[in-house]
């Protein structure tokens, strides 16, 4: 009989049982047959039978000690017997597995995001032979840079192109918003530009239709295009295309060739594209331009190491080839310097990656923090059990068990608890997941990832079960079995002080609770405080009441010479709309991260400033106040002398204490900016730029008016303060669409946008103050259950003392001063914890440093309040102990 | 010579039994043991079924459930490719212990 059929046999130990015993029986009956063929009568002949083979039933014991699979038999048995146990103990068992459920599951879930964000492959063939071509170190700034993956000109990719010996195929994309729809009426959605072989190279097959092919390039101007299956299901009805399928994209009309499968979103972790289209070749690319992310497909024989090294060495080739003109030689020399890389590329790229993977590193060590405080409970709660079930144990070890048997006992206990709080926990992590980034999702954008339990997700639970159930089951397993079954079965075993020994070990766990938890409370302190800076920081400039219009009008055609012209009169058509307080362009807006800055020549000074080109009523509008000198005034133009207003952080750096009126700054040549030589007319206090968090930068204004003629466009970027909300943008909209009905708008609330900017701090901010408040929870549990526990174990001391004359302010200081040591123990260590853990996180916060001893105080006078709140009633209880029936009860 | 060889004399007797026999049940192989060694060894039922059980369990034989030519059903143990290289293996390591155990019967 196999093995495998032992153990398939396993729970029926009936079956296999018996088959032992029809073996033995038959056996007997043989020898009895044979007892006959002697000749001996048949009650003789089993007789005999019987008395050589012996005891039947240690016969068959001793058999079925020799199968394995019976051991494994009783190992269910051994899970029954904790089931029973379980279900006479239904509190206890509910507190384990939530306690458990919510601990594995709240680092499940955050795993589960870490594993979204940056462990999965990309659903596309072989992704592991895919990697990216970057500058390494990025552009370090140098020309407009496009977006997040942009690293690529387009006359850089065409050199990619046609040397890419590493790669077996190499492709480029971009994203890029585009505008669906009517123009009047126009949304934008998620454009993705891609070069001819994009799908064919990353393997992804139409899910109907077909989708882009490299005979689709030819030419500019997208005629033809592929829709991702969610946008295919939700803006076009989920209904099969014909030739005649078309979508309105850019103010005209396309034909719509196919649909992507539902997996494949994009190369973006955690966005989306709606519609691709196939890039062409310009005929005069920008030069300075970076928009085009360029990934390959490595040979077999290829690593990515090797393949950096090949694209480091054709570098200065393909630099030099593709340099831009109209920069300084410093710039150019700049620009020659970059050095391309190969990176892996097979879990796709992502922004998510760099702002999110601390913070949720960050994250999995809180929630690991709290799993271990839960952990710290339930050791206590078993080992009150334990201590309950001495007698039971005491029983079972006179009577023959081993310590080993009895230790397996109690961890296939520990190990079920564990697995019942995974099994709960990770069915909670997917929609925890789900909740975290929809707290992420700002009103602009929305993350989108697919949150799934896959294979490491559950050997990651499986592992943090198996710790957990290590953590607080081994300890008590220990010291249950120890128990010595003379004392403990002798009726008062208590004796009249409890042992000190045994309650160290409690002690232990409660000091490492109150240890962690300092520890968590501080980081929450942290947090909160931090975003706390960052939210009530004065900008320097008005953020209420402030709205964005975003606005083009490249379809009124519109000379390019007249655009400067025609922008002056729109911001006036907005200012006289009622409700409108005032309104000014700008070239870039502030606190939104974007960047804009030249090269400047003050004196002797050579540096960098950001460049605003903003129109007169800019610092009324934004409550900028002017310290000296004059503001613009539409006076200021191309044809008069070219003005400057410049910040504090400027004069700081460029001009010292000399009197910055008057002086000339001069700024470097880019392309469309030609070399000029400007004069500060005026200065202002130091407002933010692109972040809260950065440090104010050199900053320089221009009038709108003189930005140069060819860097002008047909959009522009107005701020409108406005205190009446929705009725008076209505308004804005109407003026804008009266003066031309192809007008593209689209508003954005400025205030809106900041706070938005700060989600990944109010996330922090909120799951450590969460965290923090569980863990101080977690702590007053433990600690009350310890200090009950003590209490019933010393009530024949303390029923003497009272007897002797301890009044009840002496019993309750007996239990406050356990507590009292306890909590210093724990807070000495935790502050150490802190310290040592603030070190990581200090990058993450915001005006204040990890070691700040308010924080430290705070959390200590926040933990003391806690100790005390949870001794209070033990300790009450303690001193209205009847001493009668406490002595008695001995 | 390894630790349990004279422990082990019952697996020996078992497997060479059965090497002899082809496929037997526990109560023949008993009865092989008793004849052939003249009745000098006998098995008890005590030692013969959990060494039977052992080997099953380790895999030298394969057991299965057979009517005898007396008509009575019972579990028939055969050696398996591994049960045969453990009989060869077990043999040699027993001439070593005999020669062992002579040595120090003959010392003076």
């Amino acid at each position: 009989m196999g093995v495998l059929r032992r153990i398939w046999a396993l729970g029926k130990r009936s079956s296999l049982g018996s088959e032992n015993e029809r073996e033995l029986r038959e056996h007997m009956e043989m020898r009895i047959d044979a007892n006959l063929a002697k000749g001996m009568n048949p009650e003789q002949a089993a007789r005999e039978a019987r008395l050589r083979f012996g005891n039947p039933v240690v016969m068959k014991e001793r058999v079925e000690a020799e199968d394995a699979a019976l051991g494994l038999d009783s190992f269910i048995r051994d899970v029954r017997y904790a089931l029973r146990g379980f279900a006479k103990s239904p509190g206890f068992t509910a507190v384990a597995i939530v306690t458990l459920a919510l601990g594995i599951g709240a680092n499940t879930a955050v795993f589960e995001l870490l594993d979204a964000v940056r462990l999965r492959s990309l659903p596309v063939h072989a992704p592991q032979e895919l990697a990216e071509v970057r500058i390494a170190g990025g552009n370090h700034g140098f020309g407009i840079t496009d977006g997040p993956y942009s690293q690529f000109t387009i006359p850089m990719w065409q050199e990619v192109r046609s040397n890419h010996e590493p790669f077996s195929a190499v492709f480029a994309w971009r994203a890029t918003d585009v505008l669906a729809g009517k123009l009047t009426d126009a949304h934008r959605i998620h454009g993705l530009e891609v070069s001819g072989n994009f799908f064919n190279v990353l393997g992804v097959a139409p899910m109907q239709g077909r989708l882009i092919e490299p005979q689709d390039e030819a030419g500019c101007g997208v005629s033809k295009v592929v829709v991702s299956y969610p946008y295919w299901k939700s803006q076009m009805g989920g209904q099969s295309l014909t030739p005649a399928s078309t979508m309105m994209m850019d103010g005209r009309s396309v034909q719509v060739l196919g649909v992507t499968p539902p997996s494949f979103l994009g190369l973006v972790v955690g966005d989306r594209f709606d519609v691709a289209f196939p890039t062409c070749d310009p005929p005069n690319p920008r030069r300075e331009v970076f928009s085009f992310a360029v990934m390959g497909r490595l040979k077999p024989e290829w690593s990515v190491d090797r393949a950096s090294a090949y694209f480091g060495s054709i570098s200065s080739g393909i630099f030099e080839e593709t340099a831009p003109t109209g920069y300084n030689a410093e710039a150019v020399k700049t620009y020659k310097s970059f050095r391309l890389g190969a990176y892996a590329a097979g879990s796709g790229v992502s922004m998510l990656r760099e702002a999110y993977d601390s913070s949720l590193q960050l994250l999995l060590a809180i929630t690991g923090l709290v799993l271990l405080i839960a952990c710290a409970n339930l050791a206590n709660l078993m080992l009150a059990r334990a201590s309950t079930r001495q007698r039971e144990m005491a029983i079972r070890i006179a009577l023959g068990a081993s310590r080993g048997r009895l230790l397996r006992q109690l961890l296939i206990e520990s190990g079920l608890l564990a697995f019942g709080g995974a099994a709960c926990g990770v069915a909670l992590a997917q929609p925890l997941s789900r909740l975290l980034v929809t707290s992420l999702n700002t009103t602009q954008s929305s993350i989108q990832l697919t949150i799934t339990t896959d294979w490491r997700v559950l050997v990651f639970a499986a592992l943090v079960a198996m710790l957990t159930a290590i953590l607080f089951g081994t300890v008590p397993a220990l010291r249950g079995t120890k128990a010595d079954p003379i004392t403990s079965l002798k009726a008062g075993a208590r004796g009249v002080v409890g042992g000190r020994e045994r309650f160290s070990v409690q002690r232990l766990m409660v000091v490492t609770q109150i240890a962690v938890s300092m520890v968590l409370l501080v980081g929450a302190l942290l947090f909160v405080r931090s975003y706390r800076n960052l939210v009530t920081l004065d900008p320097g400039m008005r953020e209420s009441g402030i709205t964005i219009a975003y606005i083009g009008f490249p379809f009124a055609k519109i000379k390019p010479e007249n655009e400067a012209e025609y922008k002056r009169q729109m911001i006036e058509d907005v200012r006289s709309v009622p409700g409108v307080e005032n309104a000014a362009s700008t070239t870039n807006t502030p606190l939104g991260g974007s960047s804009w800055e030249h090269a400047v020549r003050v004196g002797a000074i050579e540096g960098s400033s950001k460049f605003t080109y903003a129109s007169p009523a800019y610092f009324a509008t934004m409550g900028i106040p002017l310290l000296t000198g004059r503001v613009f005034t539409d006076a200021d133009t191309n044809e008069s002398p070219f003005v400057l207003i410049v910040n504090q952080a400027f004069i700081r750096k460029y001009l010292g204490n000399s009197p910055p009126i008057g002086q000339a700054v001069h700024v470097m040549p880019e392309p469309d900016y030609p070399e000029r030589s400007y004069q500060i007319i005026g200065t202002i206090a130091d407002t933010k730029y692109g972040s809260l968090r950065e440090d104010t930068p050199p900053m320089a204004f221009a009038p709108a008016a003189q930005l140069p003629a060819t860097a002008q466009g047909p959009w522009v970027a107005m701020m409108i303060a406005s205190s009446e909300g929705p009725e008076a943008i209505a308004g804005v909209r109407h003026a804008l669409e009266a003066k031309n009905p192809n007008m593209i708008v689209r508003f954005s609330n400025f205030q809106q946008g900041i706070q938005d900017n700060l989600v990944r701090d109010r996330m922090l901010a909120m799951l450590s103050g969460f965290f923090g408040f569980l863990a101080a929870m977690l702590v007053v549990v433990g600690l009350y259950g310890v200090l009950s526990f003590f209490i019933t174990q010393r009530r024949n001391e303390i029923g003497i003392r009272i007897a002797l004359g301890a009044r009840r302010g002496q019993v309750i200081g007996l239990v406050m001063r356990d507590t009292a040591a306890m909590l210093l123990v724990g807070v000495a260590l935790g502050t150490l914890l802190a310290l040592f853990a603030g070190r990581t996180a200090s990058a993450m916060l915001f005006g204040l440093k990890a070691y700040d001893a308010a924080t430290m105080i705070f959390a200590f006078v926040l933990l003391a309040v806690i100790a005390v709140i949870a001794s209070w009633l033990p300790s009450l209880k303690a001193s209205r102990l009847d001493p009668v029936a406490a002595l008695r009860s001995e | 010579m390894a630790k349990n060889d004279l422990q082990g004399a019952i697996d020996l007797l078992i497997l060479k039994s059965l090497s002899q026999l082809g496929s037997m049940h526990g109560y023949g192989i008993a009865m092989h043991i008793e004849r052939v060694s003249d009745e000098l060894l006998t098995v008890e039922e005590g030692s013969l079924y959990p060494a039977l059980h052992r080997i099953d369990q380790n895999g030298w034989v394969r057991a299965e459930w057979r009517v005898t030519e007396s008509g009575r059903k019972a579990k028939y143990y055969a050696l398996t490719a591994a049960g045969k290289k453990q009989l060869a293996e077990r043999e040699k390591n027993w001439e070593q212990v005999v020669k062992g155990v002579q040595a120090i019967l003959r010392f003076a």
